[in-house]
């Protein structure tokens, strides 16, 4: 039996060599003193240095970053609010609306960046940074609905009703009762919202413009020419910070965890 | 009370202007070409030449407006076989994209289910992580992994010069000493497996992980051979997570623009590089648009073979809440 288990292990082993053998390079290259992706040409942090005076790729950086938090803010308000407009309507209502906010999901990324592009152009809307959020904030909704939604199904309907009849105003025991049972639903919405946004390319290509680009639209630009070092280091810092984030929350929640060290839940802003 | 169309009406109409209409327009763009306002020329008697619109309006410059109109060339246009055997390779590459990620990520959702790994959460994560780095530059990356000068290539090379019977032999199967990798289809594939494989991965791993693990003593108890209660208990109780990542992984395959250009070096474009070349380059919004109408259909056509639509909507009993 041993064999077999060490089989599987390798077999794990493999994928996740797959999966991390482009990482570990980008951020060799990160290191990497030539600005040939072909040779070593010895350790050096001069990209790390460079890449904080490069105003392009700050720029960037700060774009993916503004419209990112921005856009998971918006959506996360519209769309819990929206979750519980929606579980509130009659069944009929309700599931023509469901299939209406889970559309963009069901589309491919191409075919809602080419619609909103062609929504901005019907309204004479000039492309840049206005329209980059408003399309954000136009796919990041869905997701934040759908984790939201499970969580009003969870909700136990007499908690509103005794508010109210405590006489709490409906803003009072929103704010007081239905806001912290759904919270959980509330933040991986936005966490999700927050992730989509900053990975997102295919709808930023088509809704951006007047020389408003962020991380993702700068790196296909530059794909064509070369990649420069600086970006790779930046990756390199942004995957740190992610790393350590996740797996420091991670390792906390086991430790915690009275079972045997075996965990169901991990978080994964999925 | 809070009045409950107070609430509905904002994000109603938000998803209408931002879900419906888009939509819309993809349509009407769709069945739609552009031409020149039609203007009949005028001589006056000086010999000056004014210029009259269908609604009567007269200009003395030259009308250079565009109108849409109604047409369904570009359906036609999109039946040429140029376009139709875009369609049948995007679907091929999707196809075995999704088989690929299916046969290498079932069984880590398996293995990391079992009992071999202590944190089988914190291995997932692990496989999910490098998600977080852009894709573009992962995509980027292997490219310079698999280049004609290379690492593999020269990892492959070393291990030629140190065997020289491994070398003889490889040429005389006609294995050349610099290997192209790049820009093909079998590239293009392998940058979609790296990319898709743990859309493949999550969600038959989250169905797997809750299956009662009492039903798998049982049948072992019952006398079920491991890979008969696999069969019986395991595979089909797995079978949703399977069909959300055949999702997860088909949709953004069949339609993606930049892998293709990437890891295919332009020579192996796919049905989403012919939909962003009409919004750039060659810049006809209309005939994107039917192209767009095309693969919404592929899509949709799809997803209501594996019966995916419209599952969202568990029953819940109507209460107020606000």
């Amino acid at each position: 039996m041993n064999w077999k288990k060490n089989l599987r292990k390798a077999y794990i082993g493999l994928i996740m060599a797959f999966l991390y053998a482009p990482i570990v390079m980008l951020i060799l290259y990160s290191f990497n003193n030539s600005k040939s992706r072909a040779q070593w040409g010895g350790f050096t942090l001069r990209w790390y240095h460079e890449l904080f005076t490069d105003e392009a790729i700050m720029g960037a950086l700060g774009t993916t970053l503004s419209i990112g938090f921005l856009a998971a803010a918006i959506s996360t308000v519209l769309g819990t609010f929206g979750a519980i407009a929606l579980f509130q309507m009659k069944r009929r209502p309700r599931q023509a609306m469901l299939s209406v906010v889970n559309l963009p999901m069901l589309n491919s990324e191409v075919v809602t960046g080419v619609s909103l592009m062609l929504l901005f152009a019907m309204a004479h809307i000039q492309l840049g940074y206005v329209t980059l959020l408003l399309s954000h904030v136009a796919f990041c909704v869905p997701y934040v609905v759908l984790s939201v939604m499970p969580k009003l199904r969870q909700l136990d309907p007499n908690l509103a009703e005794a508010a109210q009849d405590l006489g709490a105003t409906p803003m009072q025991g929103f704010l007081r009762v239905i806001l912290p049972d759904i919270m959980p639903g509330v933040f991986s919405g936005f966490v999700m919202a927050l992730t989509m946004s900053i990975d997102d390319f295919v709808v930023s290509f088509f809704t951006t413009g007047s020389g408003v680009s962020n991380l993702s639209i700068t790196i296909y630009t530059m794909a064509k020419r070369g990649i420069s070092p600086k970006i790779n280091a930046l990756s390199t810092l942004i995957f740190a910070c992610v790393f350590i984030l996740l797996i420091g929350v991670n390792l906390q929640d086991l430790r915690r965890d009275p079972r045997k060290g075996k965990v169901e839940k991990v978080r994964i802003p999925y | 009370m809070m009045r409950n169309k107070a609430l509905a009406a904002p994000f109603v109409l938000w998803a209408m202007i931002f879900i419906v209409v888009p939509l819309v327009m993809i349509v009407w763009y769709g069945v739609t070409i552009e031409e020149p306002i039609p203007y009949t020329e005028i001589v006056q008697p000086d010999g000056s030449v004014i210029y009259q619109l269908e609604d009567g309006s007269r200009t003395t410059e030259k009308p250079w407006q565009k109108r849409a109109v109604f047409s369904l060339n570009n359906f036609r246009r999109m039946l040429e076989p140029t376009y139709l055997r875009l369609l049948l390779r995007s679907l091929k590459v999707a196809v075995i994209t999704t088989a690929i990620c299916l046969l290498l990520g079932y069984p880590v959702a398996l293995i990391l289910t079992g009992r071999d790994f202590k944190r089988p959460a914190l291995w997932l994560l692990l496989l999910i992580l490098p998600m977080w780095m852009n894709f573009l530059l992962r995509t980027y990356s292997w490219m310079s992994i698999l280049e004609n000068s290379g690492i593999l290539n020269s990892w492959i090379a070393r291990l030629r010069e140190a065997i020289p019977a491994l070398d003889e032999w490889l040429l005389s199967m006609g294995v050349r000493r610099r290997i192209i990798f790049l820009y093909n289809e079998n590239a293009v594939i392998l940058g979609m497996v790296y990319n898709y494989l743990s859309f493949m991965i999550m969600p038959i791993y989250t169905v797997i992980e809750k299956i009662d693990k009492s039903l798998l003593e049982a049948a072992a108890d019952l006398g079920a051979s491991p890979v008969k209660s696999f069969l019986r208990v395991t595979l089909p109780y797995s079978l949703p997570g399977v069909l959300e990542g055949i999702t997860m992984v088909f949709v953004p395959a069949v339609t993606t623009f930049v892998i293709s250009q990437l890891m295919g070096g332009g020579k192996v474009p796919l049905i989403g590089d012919i939909i962003q070349n009409q919004f750039g380059k060659s810049s006809d919004w209309h005939f994107g648009a039917t192209l767009s109408l095309l693969v919404m259909v592929v899509v949709l056509a799809f997803m209501g073979a594996l019966g995916r639509i419209d599952k969202d909507d568990e029953p819940h009993k109507e209460v107020r809440i606000l």
